[in-house]
């Protein structure tokens, strides 16, 4: 295989079973990488103080007790769609001067079985993937157990995905 | 001004900044809003075993480690510096169906009673901490993306199978809490 087609297939192997992709063609120093940190700072101030990241929210949300969770995701949805439909509507560039790249998802089975696998989780752990990390942050060193069990089910996964339904 | 930061934040507030999230990566950079791909990531950088699925090139993604160590350091600032004294409130029925779990205690976002380092050779570590992160772990990669990849990325392009997934999560969801865990704190009793 010439080194071309070896990055076509790295490039492809990226885009299966993800959504969040890295869809910039140019390269930068390492720095770079800093202003996602930063967003990533507000982000985690912000699950922690709306208490998105607490194992008792979530248990409100699946026993339908309090509207908060639902608030929180569907302005979330809402600001975001709007926010992309300006990007697309105004062409806006990206801070580098790239055109912002949008592809439209495949729908696989996955969704279904993995969906209902990882819905059983978060009612046990109180934590999508994101508030794992905030936990962590939050106090609990507890939940760098369940991060690395985390880490270590999506490997099985990546080791058994062939022999999975999709 | 801190006394209001410090106070919990509505559900608004943090539904804007989260929302704003996903234009915030576009605009710095063309990247696509997700979390459970950096699980991925550290699998590929640490221990991708010659599976298909982690040989690609994950530095090309690292700016989402950076990201999601970004949310540690954030919620660490905020559990530090913005702390709020008084307890979780938590819905009544909520707190009345949790009581006959023997959770008691509400000092702190996650329940002390379980989520505490005494537990964790115990078979509510096992559950709570290896199998429900276990069952993140795997759920999210199957399902191609998690809370943040498909119900906010995804419903905010508008790509019906995210639909299909945050439909899916909850369903799990709701079968968790309400029929699966009852049984597993019948079985602690």
């Amino acid at each position: 295989m010439t080194n071309k087609e070896k990055q076509l297939q790295q490039e492809d192997m990226r885009h299966i079973d993800a959504m969040c992709t890295n869809e910039s063609e140019l390269q930068h120093p390492w720095w770079h990488n800093l202003k996602y940190l930063a967003v990533g700072v507000l982000f985690g101030i912000t699950f922690v103080k709306a208490e998105v990241i607490s194992w008792f929210r979530i248990q409100e949300m699946f026993r339908l007790h309090s509207f908060h969770m639902y608030g929180v995701i569907g302005t979330a949805v809402v600001v975001g769609a709007i926010s992309v439909l300006l990007i697309k509507y105004f062409k806006l560039p990206t801070l580098y001067g790239e055109q912002v790249h949008f592809e439209d998802k495949k729908f696989d089975k996955g969704v279904i079985y993995g969906g209902l696998i990882f819905g059983i989780g978060w009612a046990i752990t109180g934590a999508c993937p994101g508030p794992l990390f905030a936990q962590i942050g939050g106090g609990f060193s507890i939940v760098l157990v369940t991060l690395f069990s985390a880490i270590a089910g999506t490997w099985v996964y990546g080791a058994f995905r062939d022999k999975l339904p999709h | 001004m801190i006394e209001l930061l410090k106070q919990p934040w509505h559900w608004s507030v943090a539904g804007v900044i989260i929302g704003l999230t996903v234009p915030a990566l576009l605009l710095l950079g063309n990247k696509k809003f997700g979390i459970s791909s950096s699980l991925r990531h550290i699998c590929a950088a640490c221990l991708p075993a010659n599976i298909p699925f982690f040989k690609y090139n994950w530095k090309k993604e690292i700016w989402n480690l950076f990201f999601v160590a970004g949310i540690a350091i954030g919620a660490f600032v905020a559990a530090n510096f913005l702390q709020d004294p008084d307890s979780v409130k938590v819905a009544d029925a909520t707190r009345q169906a949790l009581s006959e779990y023997g959770i008691q205690d509400y000092s702190r976002l996650l329940p002390a009673d379980l989520f505490n380092w005494d537990n964790l050779f115990t078979w509510k570590g096992f559950i709570f901490f290896i199998v429900g992160g276990f069952l993140v772990g795997f759920g999210t990669r199957y399902a191609g993306g998690c809370t943040s990849g498909h119900s906010i990325m995804g419903l905010s392009t508008l790509q019906w199978p995210s639909l299909v997934a945050t439909i899916s999560f909850m369903v799990g969801g709701f079968a968790s809490t309400n029929l699966l865990l009852p049984l597993i704190f019948q079985w602690f009793k």
